[in-house]
């Protein structure tokens, strides 16, 4: 199995790593029995724009790339378009992930979907 | 250029020096097929018996009793699927097998693909925590259309070392009949390898576990073992193993052993031993949620496998690497399956332990101030990736 360099990049320094004081919503996706485990905290203005996003993750290189990558491509977008962003956007953006690592760690664009609807169902 | 540190002994070994100086001329200037009748196959030929006999020293067995084979997982397939071939020529009934839960793939899944074709019932058995098996519940699982035992010397990820000579001596006790087989490949190079004191009919290893090279092993069969061969052809090693004959491997094969037998093998193994305790010692004190997973005590020299909360073992193997360290893990990512380890499951790990987990092997070049730096390096990344991964186990479970 090989990784490509854009998942090592983003795996050995990810993006937005870390946490959010007050978000306006959590979302949490995986299980320890595979390995994975993603938190995705997002901060969205009046708007509708995600202003700022974090993540946590506790995993393999693929799931902490996946992670650092949907932070990039969700920030200072609009819920509505941040909804529709893929696990084949976030693996195009990253040169493309091992397919064995496509379903079992390719998990942040689900968490991101988690973290919008929990910011809707405060509201 | 960064500092290259390998500690992945377990997985391979360099060939040592002297063993591919002595294996070079094997590949063009003797060259010759030990099959043939002429003067080069005769010098391949007695290259090749020379190398038997030192490894038929080694285990304490006859030259005839050696099979060389591409590996220790053609050797263990060998003894497998050709011991339930040969009790299937002569009898009718469903022939019984006990092996364990942790043994290297190539024994558990070819028992796997003979119980699915129907042709065996297998007893897997369970290592205590410590991953050691206990004697006595090999002399429990053991029915009457039991014929092979096949447990493994030293676990190749944990490195315990299990009991088999006390396996040998109560199965016989049971049933001579019984067969006993012991995948040797992570023990030669520390343990007692003498098949009469294993009370064991056959023994598997393989060469590039001892410095030498790839792609060559060994069965050593006893005398009048009933077991039938898996590869047809040219009727070489007596017909166990048809195939023309991996000359350089056979005679490097030969010299790495002969090595492992030498005097300044108990100094390396003394060393390694020292280093060795001087790493989990380390390891257990200076990084905080660490454990060490298998017996302390009943453990091959060169073996340190450790658990560390809050990490993934895929993702701190490549961290180390980028370090400039060559470690394992058992975590599923590594291996390309969505299971973790077999062998840390087997022992009661949770799924998480068995992902956090870091094999660390020393061999005959480690030296005091790569241990150093390994630990120095294995504190950073671990505190980065800790850092990454937050509190999300401890919520996953707060929250259950």
């Amino acid at each position: 199995m090989q990784y490509s360099k854009k998942v090592i990049q983003h795996f050995t320094r990810p993006h937005n790593q870390g946490t959010i004081e007050d978000p306006s919503g959590v979302g949490v996706v995986g299980n320890p029995v595979c390995g994975d485990l993603m938190k995705i905290y997002i901060k969205v203005d009046k708007k509708g724009i995600i202003k700022n996003i974090k993540f946590e993750t506790l995993g393999c290189a693929a799931a902490i790339a996946t992670s650092s990558m949907i932070t990039d491509l969700a920030k200072g977008k609009n819920i509505k378009e941040a909804m529709k962003i893929s696990k084949n956007d976030v693996a195009d953006a990253l040169g493309n992930l091992p397919p064995i690592k496509m379903h079992c760690s390719n998990l942040a664009s689900d968490a991101l979907k988690k973290a919008i609807e929990d910011f809707e169902s405060r509201k | 250029m960064t500092k290259k540190i390998y500690l992945d002994y377990a997985a391979t070994t360099p060939v040592d020096r002297e063993v591919l100086r002595t294996m070079l001329p094997y590949f063009s200037v003797k060259f010759g097929n030990p099959m043939s009748l002429h003067q080069f196959g005769q010098e391949a030929l007695e290259a090749v018996e020379k190398s038997r006999q030192n490894v038929a020293d080694f285990f304490n067995a006859e030259a005839s009793e050696i099979v060389f084979t591409s590996g220790a997982t053609e050797a263990n397939n060998l003894v497998v699927k050709g011991i339930v071939r040969a009790f299937l020529a002569k009898n009718e009934t469903k022939p019984h097998i006990i092996t364990t839960a942790f043994e290297h793939h190539c024994v558990l899944n070819a028992c796997k693909s003979l119980e699915k074709d129907g042709l065996a019932e297998i007893t897997f058995l369970k290592p205590g925590a410590d991953g050691l098996i206990k004697a006595d519940d090999v002399k429990k699982t053991i029915k009457p259309n039991t014929i092979l035992v096949s447990i493994m010397y030293v676990n190749n990820e944990i490195g315990t070392v299990q009991p088999i000579a006390e396996i040998g001596k109560i199965i016989k006790k049971i049933n001579p009949k019984i067969l006993f087989h012991t995948d040797a490949t992570q023990a030669v190079n520390y343990f007692n390898c003498d098949v009469k004191k294993l009370g064991a009919d056959l023994l598997s290893m393989s060469a590039h576990k001892i410095y030498g090279p790839k792609g060559i092993g060994v069965l050593v069969i006893k005398k009048g073992t009933p077991i039938k061969q898996i590869l047809d052809g040219g009727e070489q090693e007596e017909g166990f193993r048809s195939g023309t004959h991996n000359v350089p491997g056979i005679v490097g094969l030969g010299k790495a052993i002969e090595q492992v037998a030498s005097a300044k093998n108990k100094i390396i193994n003394k060393n390694i031993t020292t280093l060795r305790d001087y790493l989990i010692k380390k390891v257990l004190k200076e990084i905080k949620d660490a454990k060490l997973n298998g017996s302390k005590i009943k453990r091959s020299p060169n073996n340190a496998n450790f658990s560390f909360k809050n990490i993934e073992g895929e993702s701190l193997v490549l961290m180390l690497d980028k370090e400039g360290m060559a470690c394992s893990t058992g975590s599923a990512c590594s291996t390309g399956s969505l299971a973790p380890s077999h062998v840390l499951m087997s022992i009661g790990l949770k799924p998480e332990e068995a992902h956090g987990s870091l094999r660390m092997t020393l061999g005959k070049y480690t030296t005091k101030q790569e241990i150093d730096f390994a630990v120095e390096k294995l504190k950073k990344v671990v505190s980065e990736l800790r850092k990454t991964s937050g509190n999300v186990l401890q919520e996953f479970y707060d929250k259950k």
